[in-house]
């Protein structure tokens, strides 16, 4: 291939050649800097990562690397039930982000007219406070004698002994409200791709509303909800923020472990095995989420 | 008289301020290929929709086949619409696309098969069935179109400038189709277009809209023949327009004194005013004579004036000619290239001479703003 162009341009003089080949490798180059990013910090934190997490040893005797399986395998068998709280609690954070989001963002994107950006711009407004001070707030809102549930209980609404706060339920709430926009945006951008006048063609063709929606609406938001469902689990999975703030000690997640086992416990294998078993763990459930929905698509198509 | 099909009664419609449609009553009988013709802007997708369900009338009353639809949604209706941007579902293929409607109304599987396959034959798809519909040209995409909307055998199709997309040799091919089709299947088609040829060449019957009213509605020659306005008679095809005065009118024929003297004869019932009425005369470019003026007079039943030939076009098939006329009047005249006269040459004293039964008279209207036809 290279060479047939060469001899094509064999008799325009050498620096056509040269410019010809010039020409060929810009798209390469043009990849380099973000190639030289990837590099350096996404390959090599990871490479790290895992050989962090293959070593053994002590902060005092010093860390070898020793193909050092067992930080695996203890820490998956002592950290089991963080795991599974984290996976159990990311999972009901992310339905919940769906449910709050999609009927939000399918408004905003077929019935928000002119307001569309403005109406946008409110559920992002949240996000220019910092993430740990609002996730504060929700703590003074939530106390035990918070600005809510204080007054509920002077007023004898409540009993005394009711809380929120050091609840699962509180880290749920306090996840699904910092999480949400990363679950609103990549929705509204599906929903707002889609043409309406597709909607009105199903109507003509006899789809009540809700086969409309059904049938045209939903299919062609999949996407969409991919994208909102890998933006939402994956770091809620991770996170330990909320935990930490909102939870108490039984509400623990495997972000507060890894942060704990780094920080504290200094024990840098451990946390680094961790870590690498959380991020295949999310590998292996994002795959098999895009084969369900991978395959929904193409169902569709068949008929029901 | 075949059955009405499609009634609209007084149908208006609001947009807060703008009147899209405007006290519009229409008559639609079964089988006819109706088009809605008009410039930019001027109501006719709002009509179309209106008969869809897509939009609820402000006022008036809608009815198909005899039954009061106007509060019915579109699901509910017996019409199919092809739309504009074709609006194809880019998640299905072509046979799905198709199907959509059907599977909709749970008719059985294998008469969903057979009607599909039926309807890609009778547009001339045949082997695409498992195309997506970004995967086909522009052509072929609005086949799908027709054929998702046609596939459901509704009694009414709406088309809504269906083949505006198409490049001018595709859209005259297309026109021809979808005429085929029309009288195959039988359905009453109301078709929008702002291509007065198009409307011209496929409709029964046509009805010229201008600012959310009908301003005329009849068979294509009629409407051209005789337009009723003025608007008409510059939109639909071109016209030679004098303004002038009712004189008198008896005997079955009018007389109008146009501005320059000219005396212009037309059949009286062309001219429904009461004498002293302003009006304006026209005539067709293509049914205009013209000859170097030799002083000889028109014979009877011609209207005639003379002027100075200003320009002549050569197009081919026919000549384009522009007259100074009397009275600061420019006069275009058509004439077919026979070659058996020599043309007359700009400058020359020319005459024009034509038939009293070929002149219209219209009401001058204001503000008209005319684009220049493509
Ligand atoms: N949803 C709407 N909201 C407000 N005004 C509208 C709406 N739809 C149409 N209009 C207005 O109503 C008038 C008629 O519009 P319509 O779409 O029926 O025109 P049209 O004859 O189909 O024109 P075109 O040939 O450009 O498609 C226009 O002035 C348009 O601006
Ligand atoms: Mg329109």
């Amino acid at each position: 291939m290279a060479t047939g162009t060469e001899e094509r341009v064999s008799a325009a003089p050498a620096r056509r050649g040269a410019y010809a080949r010039h020409r060929r490798t810009v798209p390469y180059w043009l990849t380099a800097p973000a190639g030289l990013y990837l590099l350096v910090f996404l390959v090599l934190p990871m490479v790290i990562l895992v050989y962090t997490s293959l070593q053994s040893g002590g902060l005092f005797g010093g860390l070898r690397f020793s193909w050092a399986w067992e930080n695996y395998t203890d820490g998956i068998l002592q950290y089991k039930t963080q795991f599974l709280r984290s996976i159990v609690i990311s999972g009901i954070v992310t339905v919940a982000c769906l449910l709050l989001a999609y009927p939000m963002t399918y408004w905003i994107a077929f019935y928000g007219q002119r307001w569309k950006s403005s109406i946008l711009l409110l559920i992002l407004v949240p996000f220019f406070v910092s993430f740990v001070i609002r996730t504060v707030q929700w703590r003074f809102m939530l106390g035990d004698n918070g600005l809510i549930f204080g007054p509920l209980k002077s007023l004898g609404l409540l009993p005394q002994g009711f809380r929120v706060l050091a609840t699962p339920f509180a880290v749920v709430a306090g996840i699904t409200y910092n999480y949400l926009p990363f679950t609103a945006l990549p929705l509204y951008v599906a929903l707002e791709r889609i043409d309406k006048s597709l909607v009105e063609a199903a109507k003509d063709l006899y789809a009540s509303k809700w086969q409309a929606f059904r049938r045209v609406v939903w299919p062609l938001s999949l996407p969409g909800v991919f994208a909102a469902f890998l933006l939402t689990f994956v770091p809620a999975t991770g996170d330990y923020v909320n935990a930490a703030v909102l939870g108490g000690p039984g509400t623990r997640m495997i972000g507060n472990i890894i942060q704990e086992t780094f920080l504290h416990s200094v024990n840098y294998p451990l946390a680094a095995a961790l870590s690498v078993v959380l991020m295949v763990a999310m590998l292996i459930l994002a795959s098999i989420y895009a084969r369900v929905l991978g395959t929904e698509d193409e169902t569709l198509t068949a008929a029901i | 008289m075949p059955e009405v099909d499609v009634r609209l009664d007084r149908v208006t419609k609001d947009f807060g301020e703008t009147v899209a449609v405007d006290d519009v009553s229409l008559d639609i009988p079964e089988g006819e290929f109706f088009s809605l013709l008009g410039p930019s802007g001027c109501g006719k997708t709002t009509t179309l929709r209106m008969i869809g369900g897509f939009e609820e009338p402000t006022r008036g009353t809608i009815y198909l086949k005899g039954r009061d639809v106007t509060d019915l949604p579109p699901y509910k209706r017996d019409v199919n619409t092809v739309f504009q941007s074709y609006a194809l579902f880019p998640h299905l293929n072509v046979y799905e696309n198709i199907a959509f409607g059907l599977r909709r109304r749970k008719v059985p599987k294998d008469e969903i098969d057979q009607r599909v396959k039926e309807v890609m034959k009778l547009v001339d798809l045949v082997g695409f069935e498992k195309r997506r519909p970004s995967q086909m040209s522009g052509g072929q995409q609005q086949r799908v179109a027709l054929a998702r909307a046609l596939v459901n055998r509704p009694k009414v199709l709406l088309l809504d400038e269906p083949l505006g997309a198409l490049d001018l040799k595709l859209r005259k091919q297309m026109q021809l189709e979808l005429k085929r089709i029309q009288s195959e299947v039988g359905i009453t088609f109301i078709y929008v277009t702002h291509d007065q040829e198009e409307a011209m060449t496929m409709s029964d019957r046509l009805a010229v809209m201008r600012a959310g009213k009908i301003e005329q509605i009849g068979p294509p020659e009629e409407v051209y023949e005789n337009p009723q306005t003025e608007f008409v008679a510059s939109f639909l095809g071109a016209s030679n327009l004098l303004e002038g005065e009712l004189k008198e009118s008896a005997n079955g024929v009018a007389t109008v004194l146009a501005i320059g003297g000219t005396v212009v004869h037309l059949p009286a019932e062309r001219a429904p005013f009461r004498v002293g009425t302003r009006v304006k005369v026209g005539v067709r470019p293509e049914k205009v004579h013209i000859a170097v003026d030799d002083g000889t007079e028109p014979p009877p039943g011609f209207n005639s004036v003379t002027g100075i030939l200003r320009m002549s076009t050569y197009i081919g098939v026919s000549h384009q000619y522009k007259v100074e006329g009397p009275g600061g009047h420019t006069l275009t005249v058509w004439v077919q290239n026979l070659g058996d006269t020599p043309p007359p040459h700009p400058g020359d004293r020319v005459r024009l001479a034509w038939r009293w039964e070929h002149t219209f008279a219209v009401l001058p209207q204001e503000g008209l703003v005319l684009e220049e036809e493509e």
